[in-house]
């Protein structure tokens, strides 16, 4: 297994180590994931996101050729921020799902997930082809941290120079952590605010160490999807495929209306199935593969996540389900180890945000 | 992890204890529930329910998976814990005493004396 830079401090920590994307990472710490996930809530999680792939798009064709590959508007995008997008494939489906950091007119940093990383660069390296722009794979190069909750700004305000309260949503500022250059980007996966830290790999630990020393709670990635789940984002793999049209879900307003990679494949198609929240009215954890099924046991739809909320300790998850059965209020029955357990169709966010 | 001496084991994470009155206890030790997480839900058997041998006779599942605990021996359940539905982290707390889960009437007695000692399977926890 790979291992991110801040591996030890995991070690150190007594984390329960898993495999991930190839990486062995913490799923929790000793304190276990319920308390991480309400640490994230109530004050300040720190987050090794270092597995994430960060791929460099840069040259005079970058902003047009971003505009094409993925489903959001690169062009929109002031020289400092960033957007959450979709790289489509050529049916209609999403390749993977990212985030987009104009650094400079010509030049964009993409962070994906791990799981795609090769799928990524390798599909950007191919629409690249004759154009403009060069492509390079810099997850190497990089150490990521995530620091999010209500108190992380305050948290991170001290450790740096620049005002962090002044930062918008999806802004970035350049910055010292104890003289090291970092990059704080306001962007988060937890549904809380909170900054996301891009730090070379030798001087993770250092950054790391600081960031816990001020008192952010070291948290895995067991709390990273409860929390993310909570929030109502999506997990590329679970509701997000290679066969998912994000028309089809309320994450639709990424697509934006411009030409873009096999467009027809997306655009204007029927959906017989929709993306929706559920929340368990029956005591059970609803699981990705388990059947949704209507009041007539008919299977309507699958679970494509699933998990119960530390916080509200109540049982949710996300379900492709046929569009008959979306609406917000309609019972539906997930079948756990063959059993119908009642649940509703609810709109995300699962928690009052 | 500890494994106490005084109990048997099956290598599926279960522990038995036999009572002076003869029937044996069960639970999951500690290394199933660190391996499990912070447990949210148990399905117990019924009282009365007989059962044989390695059936599966609860689920214990946790924010992260579902797991089927087996019967360590076979015979009839006559006592569920059931304090473990409003309190199922007790599991994880205390996962030999007040997080047991049924207590089994056993109708083979040979079977409690064929599971693991301690050492048994603290061995096959090396292995994994």
């Amino acid at each position: 297994m790979l291992r991110t830079p801040l591996y030890l401090k995991h070690a150190e920590l007594g984390a329960r180590l898993v495999e991930f994307a190839g990486y062995e990472m913490p799923l929790h710490y000793q304190g276990g994931i319920n308390e991480e996930h309400l640490a994230v809530r109530t004050g300040a999680g720190v987050f090794d996101v270092s597995h994430m792939a960060e791929v460099r798009v840069a040259g005079p064709d970058a902003t047009a050729f971003l505009a094409y590959a993925t489903l959001n508007d690169p062009a929109r995008l002031k020289v400092g921020r960033g957007q959450y997008s979709m790289l489509p494939n050529d049916s209609g489906g999403v390749i993977d799902d990212l985030f987009v950091y104009r650094e400079g007119e010509d030049e964009y940093l993409i962070v994906a997930n791990a799981a795609n990383r090769h799928a990524v660069v390798s599909h950007l390296e191919g629409l690249a082809a004759g154009r403009d722009v060069a492509v390079s794979d810099e997850t190497d190069d990089w150490a990521l941290i995530a620091v999010q909750g209500p108190s992380a700004a305050i948290l991170l305000d001290r450790l740096v120079a620049p005002d962090l309260t002044e930062v918008k949503r999806n802004a970035t500022v350049l910055a010292q952590v104890s003289g090291v250059p970092v990059t704080l980007s306001r962007t988060g996966y937890t549904g809380e605010d909170g900054f996301e830290v891009f730090v070379r790999p030798t001087d993770a630990e250092a950054v790391w160490d600081v960031i816990v020393a001020a008192g952010a709670v070291p948290c895995g990635l067991g709390a990273r999807d409860t929390l993310r789940l909570e929030a109502g984002y999506p997990l590329y793999g679970h509701e997000l495929t290679e066969a998912t049209n994000p028309l089809c879900t309320d994450f639709a307003w990424v697509v934006k209306d411009k030409p873009f990679y096999v467009r027809e494949a997306m655009w204007g198609r029927d959906c017989p199935r929709r993306l929706v929240g559920i929340r368990m009215v029956d005591r059970a954890i609803p699981r990705q593969g388990y059947r949704v099924l209507d009041r007539d046991r008919n299977a309507v739809g699958e679970v494509s996540s699933g998990t119960l909320s530390p916080l509200t300790r109540e049982s949710i998850g996300f379900a492709w389900v046929d569009a008959a059965h979306v609406e917000p209020g309609t019972r539906l029955w997930v079948e756990v180890r063959g059993r119908p357990m009642a649940a509703v169709v609810v709109k995300p966010p699962f928690h009052e945000a | 992890m500890s494994t106490p001496e005084s109990l048997r084991y099956a290598a599926t994470h279960e522990w038995a204890r036999k009572d002076d009155d003869g029937t044996v206890v069960v639970g999951i030790t500690d290394f199933a529930q660190d391996q499990l997480g912070d447990v949210v839900f148990v399905e117990l058997p019924e009282v009365g329910r007989k059962v044989v041998k390695g059936d599966t006779l609860a689920v214990i599942e946790s924010v992260k998976t579902a797991s089927d605990i087996y019967a360590p021996v076979s015979g009839e359940v006559v006592a569920v814990n059931d304090a473990l539905d409003a309190k199922p982290e007790t599991i994880n707390e205390s996962p030999y005493e007040d997080g047991w889960l049924f207590a089994i009437a056993p109708s083979n007695e040979a079977e409690y004396d064929e599971l693991l000692d301690a050492q048994g399977y603290a061995a096959t926890l090396d292995e994994g």
